[in-house]
C-alpha cells in the first residue's frame, strides 16, 4: 500500500492568464515553472526530473532545452487532458525509486488566443481506428454527446440534471478571482444555450482559454527543509477505455478501473474524500466520473448531484476552482486539478476553502469519451 | 488521411489491414472479422486477433441490420466537408450480432432518430475508391 517513501508536492502555481496573445505557450510553461519553484522554495537548478505534455511528440526535449534542464528522469506521457495527473503518479514513483529528487511538471497553452477549435475542429491522428471514425464526422464534443445520450436512455438522466452541474461549478467560479466566467448561471440558461452536439448545449461544454501551470514534487525528507506544508501523494493509477473490438458498454469509463486502484493504494474509502477535482470537459464527464469512481451506483448520478451535494458546503464538493466549465480550459486541464487540490489541502483556497480538508481525489479524463479515452486518478493528503 | 477534391470530408486510408473491408463495401457488402483460431469477432478490421494474436482471419458477412445504440445530432464541426453538412447524425449502430460501429444515420430527419430504432445498412459511394457503410431506418419486415 502506498509508495515506499511517500513523495510530496512541494510547490504549485496556476498561471493567472486566461488570454495571452502576447505570450508563447513555452513562455507560459516557463513562467509557471518559475511560480511553482518559488512556491516550493526551490530553484531551477534543483530540478532533476521533468514531465510535460501537449508540446508535440518530441516537445519534452524542446521544453527541457527551453528551460536548460538536464533531467535524469523524463516523462512525456501523452494521454490527453489526464496526462498531468499521470505525471504526478509517475514522478512520485520516480522519486520513491530514487530516479530523481525534485520533479517539475509544466503545462502551457495559447489555445484561446490562437483560436483552436478544441472540441469541434476535427483533426484526426490517422491511426487505424480513426479511419473507421473520421469519415463519419465525430468531434470531441460529439464523442461525449454519444455517451450522454446513452446515459439518458439507460438511466433516465435529464438535461436539467446535467445543467445543474454547470450551474454548481459556475457558482464556484464566482469565488475564484482568476476564473474566466464568474457570473452566476441558471439551469434555464444552460438549456437555452445552443446545442453543439445533442444533448450537449454550449454551457454543458468547457470553455476555451489560454493558461498553464506547474507542480513540483520531491521526497518527504527533502521537503522537511522547505517553507510550505507538503501535500502527500498517497496513491495513483491509470487506465484506458476504448471500443474493445466493437463491444464496449459506452457508460463504462476508465475511472472504473483507475479509481479503486488509486484509493486502495492510498488506503482510503469514499467517505474519506473531502474534495473531488474531476475533469469537467463536459457536464456528462462529471456525472459519469462520479458514478464510475463509485461515489454512487451507475445510473444514479443524476440524482446524486442534485440539491447542492457537489457544491461547496455539500457532502462532496467538486471543482471548487470553477473547473474547465468556467475557470480555464486551455485544452488539457489535468494540471489544474492538482493545483486546486493542493490549495485546498493547504487551506489556501480563500473564499472557496473546503473546511477540514484532509484528503483530495483528482481524476483526469483525456481523449474522446465515446471513442477512446484515458483515466488517471490521484489521491492526495494533507501533510 | 487523403482528401478528395469533390468529397471534402475525411476519407479512410485503405491499407493491408483494412482493404478486405473496404473492397466489400464497394460491392455493397458489410463484413466483420472472425478469428479462425479462437472464434472472437472484431470491428474495426485489423490483421491480428487481439484476443489470441492469431493472424488467421475469416470475414463474416453481416446482415447489415441492427438498432441505434446511441446517437448525437451534430450542429457544429469545423472540419472540411462536415461544416457544410450540418446538422448530421453521428451514431453507434449495434448490428444484430452485437457488434457496434460508428456511422451516420441517413434518409431520416435528425430529430426523428431514437435509440433502439431498427436500421439497415445503406452504402454511400463517396468516391470511385471509397464506399462508406451508413444506416437508414429499416423497412418494415415483409416489405
Amino acid at each position: 500500500m502506498g509508495f515506499a517513501r511517500t513523495p510530496v508536492i512541494a510547490g504549485v502555481y496556476e498561471h493567472p492568464t486566461r488570454w495571452a496573445p502576447d505570450k508563447t505557450a513555452f513562455q507560459i510553461h516557463a513562467e509557471s515553472a518559475r511560480g511553482a519553484l518559488a512556491d516550493a522554495g526551490l530553484t531551477i537548478a534543483d530540478v532533476d526530473g521533468y514531465c510535460t505534455s501537449g508540446v508535440g511528440p518530441l516537445g519534452v526535449l524542446s521544453m527541457a532545452e527551453h528551460l536548460n534542464l538536464q533531467p535524469r528522469y523524463l516523462d512525456s506521457t501523452s494521454i490527453g487532458g489526464a496526462s498531468f495527473v499521470a505525471h504526478v503518479t509517475h514522478a512520485a514513483a520516480a522519486i520513491a525509486a530514487g530516479l530523481c529528487e525534485v520533479a517539475l511538471i509544466t503545462y502551457g497553452s495559447t489555445a484561446s488566443s490562437e483560436r483552436f477549435a478544441v472540441g469541434t475542429g476535427g483533426g484526426f491522428a490517422g491511426d487505424p481506428p480513426d479511419h473507421f471514425e473520421a469519415p463519419f464526422g465525430p468531434t470531441v464534443v460529439g464523442s461525449y454527446a454519444l455517451v450522454a445520450q446513452r446515459h439518458m436512455h439507460e438511466f433516465g438522466t435529464t438535461p436539467e440534471q446535467l445543467a445543474e452541474i454547470a450551474v454548481t461549478i459556475r457558482r464556484h467560479a464566482g469565488l475564484n478571482p482568476a476564473a474566466k466566467f464568474r457570473e452566476p448561471i441558471t439551469v434555464a440558461d444552460v438549456l437555452a444555450s445552443r446545442l453543439v452536439s445533442s444533448p450537449l448545449h454550449l454551457l454543458d461544454c468547457c470553455i476555451i482559454s489560454d493558461g498553464g501551470g506547474a507542480v513540483v514534487l520531491t521526497s518527504a525528507e527533502r521537503a522537511r527543509d522547505l517553507p510550505r506544508r507538503p501535500v502527500l501523494v498517497l496513491g495513483g493509477s491509470e487506465a484506458c477505455c476504448h471500443t474493445a473490438m466493437g463491444r464496449r458498454d459506452l457508460t463504462d469509463m476508465a475511472a472504473q478501473q483507475s479509481g479503486p486502484r488509486a484509493m486502495a493504494m492510498a488506503g482510503v474509502t469514499h467517505a474519506d474524500i473531502d474534495v473531488c477535482m474531476l475533469y469537467d470537459s463536459f457536464t456528462i464527464t462529471v456525472l459519469e466520473t462520479i458514478e464510475n469512481l463509485g461515489f454512487c451506483k451507475k445510473g444514479e448520478g443524476g440524482g446524486f448531484i442534485r440539491n447542492g451535494r457537489i457544491g461547496l458546503g455539500g457532502a462532496l464538493p467538486v471543482n471548487t476552482d470553477g473547473g474547465g466549465l468556467s475557470s480555464n480550459h486551455p485544452g488539457m486541464r489535468g494540471i489544474f486539478l492538482i493545483i486546486e487540490a493542493v490549495k485546498q489541502l493547504r487551506g489556501d483556497a480563500g473564499a472557496r476553502q473546503v473546511r477540514d480538508c484532509e484528503v483530495a481525489l483528482c481524476h483526469g479524463t483525456g481523449g474522446m469519451l465515446g471513442l477512446r479515452h484515458s483515466g488517471a486518478t490521484l489521491i492526495l493528503g494533507r501533510g | 488521411m487523403a482528401e478528395d477534391k469533390k468529397h471534402k470530408k475525411a476519407l479512410p486510408r485503405i491499407d493491408e489491414e483494412s482493404k478486405g473491408f473496404w473492397e466489400a463495401c464497394q460491392r455493397h457488402e458489410l463484413y466483420v472479422q472472425q478469428c479462425r483460431a479462437c472464434g472472437a469477432r472484431r470491428y474495426y478490421p485489423r490483421a491480428l486477433c487481439p484476443t489470441c494474436l492469431s493472424g488467421d482471419t475469416d470475414w463474416a458477412l453481416s446482415s447489415g441490420r441492427g438498432t441505434v445504440y446511441t446517437y448525437t445530432v451534430t450542429y457544429q464541426n469545423q472540419a472540411a466537408g462536415f461544416r457544410d453538412a450540418l446538422p448530421y447524425v453521428l451514431a453507434y449502430v449495434e448490428l444484430d450480432d452485437g457488434m457496434r460501429l460508428l456511422t451516420n444515420i441517413v434518409d431520416c430527419a435528425p430529430d426523428a432518430v431514437r435509440i433502439g430504432m431498427p436500421v439497415e445498412v445503406v452504402f454511400d459511394d463517396v468516391t470511385p475508391e471509397v464506399t462508406l457503410p451508413k444506416f437508414k431506418p429499416a423497412r418494415e419486415a415483409g416489405k
